[in-house]
């Protein structure tokens, strides 16, 4: 029992990790917007992905080095080419933990009860 | 890539072996807890037939077994058969890679089809995430951690 709970924790515990990463990937604007342009059009090579960015070469290939450690841009190579890939998986994770545990019917009618407030002092 | 071909990549990243992730792919029993109930029917070896069944026994997905590599690649040959314009797409390609790495297997899941804004692809986007997960998180703690599946397909 106390060996299963040892392995539980420490699976716990590199999770975590592996969150961290996630939420660090996701904090800089210029890495959100390269998961959004992959959004728009997956399988997208550097070039592709650089164009119309006013961002360095080498910037680019910095922030999707992180994006590919953090596990939100997967990698395939196609000869000489390297496509990336948008990874919804961890984003499905920080849902799954973050968002999904919280939505509960009582936030929901306090938002909905703001919206409403809000919208009826505005009218005014 | 070409513009005639929707590809979507999931990866995880599971600590287990590979003959373990191997064995959860592919056990009908353990499918079924990660997949939504779903049941997987195939005999597992190149070219046997394949199917898919929602938990009232109705067909969602057919095709065949195009590869079969223990324990480190599928592929299987993948239509839809129960919505007639997702059907109406032909078959799609979904590649199952296990890559041990340091203490993990790295698993990689290719859904493609050979066909500009698929929607089939589309439409199959939702699950692999909830999918993938509830598997890494049945492997890695014995608990699935959604029994049913969130938003459509």
């Amino acid at each position: 029992m106390q060996v299963f709970t040892c392995i539980f924790l420490q699976t716990q515990k590199v999770n975590m990790d592996e969150m961290d990463k996630v939420f660090k990937a996701l904090a800089d604007p210029s890495r959100r917007r390269l998961l959004d342009r992959l959004h728009v059009k997956n399988g997208q090579s550097l070039n592709e992905l650089r164009d119309g960015l006013e961002m360095t070469r080498q910037a680019v290939t910095q922030h999707l080095a992180l994006l590919e450690q953090a596990n939100l841009v997967a990698v395939q190579r196609k000869g000489r080419e390297k496509l990336h890939f948008l990874n919804p998986v961890p984003v499905y994770e920080i849902y799954a933990r973050w968002i999904r545990k919280f939505e509960q019917q009582p936030l929901s009618a306090l938002h909905d009860l703001k919206v409403n407030l809000e919208r009826k002092s505005d009218e005014k | 890539m070409k513009n005639d071909v929707t590809r979507f990549v999931y990866v995880t990243f599971i600590r287990t072996t590979p003959d373990r992730l191997w064995s959860a792919l592919t056990t009908p029993t353990f499918v079924k807890q990660f997949w939504f109930g779903m049941t997987i029917e195939t005999e597992w070896k190149a070219g046997s037939p394949w199917k898919l069944l929602f938990p009232d026994g109705r067909v969602a997905d057919a095709g065949e077994i195009a590869a079969f590599d223990p324990p480190t690649r599928f592929v299987i040959k993948w239509r839809n058969e129960w919505k007639p314009e997702l059907k109406a797409e032909g078959f799609s390609h979904c590649t199952f890679e296990l890559e041990p790495l340091d203490g993990v297997v790295k698993l990689t899941v290719t859904h493609e089809i050979e066909l500009a804004d698929s929607k089939l692809i589309q439409a199959v986007s939702g699950g692999w995430p909830q999918i993938l997960s509830n598997l890494k998180s049945l492997l890695e703690t014995g608990e699935a951690a959604l029994k049913s599946s969130v938003g459509k397909h």
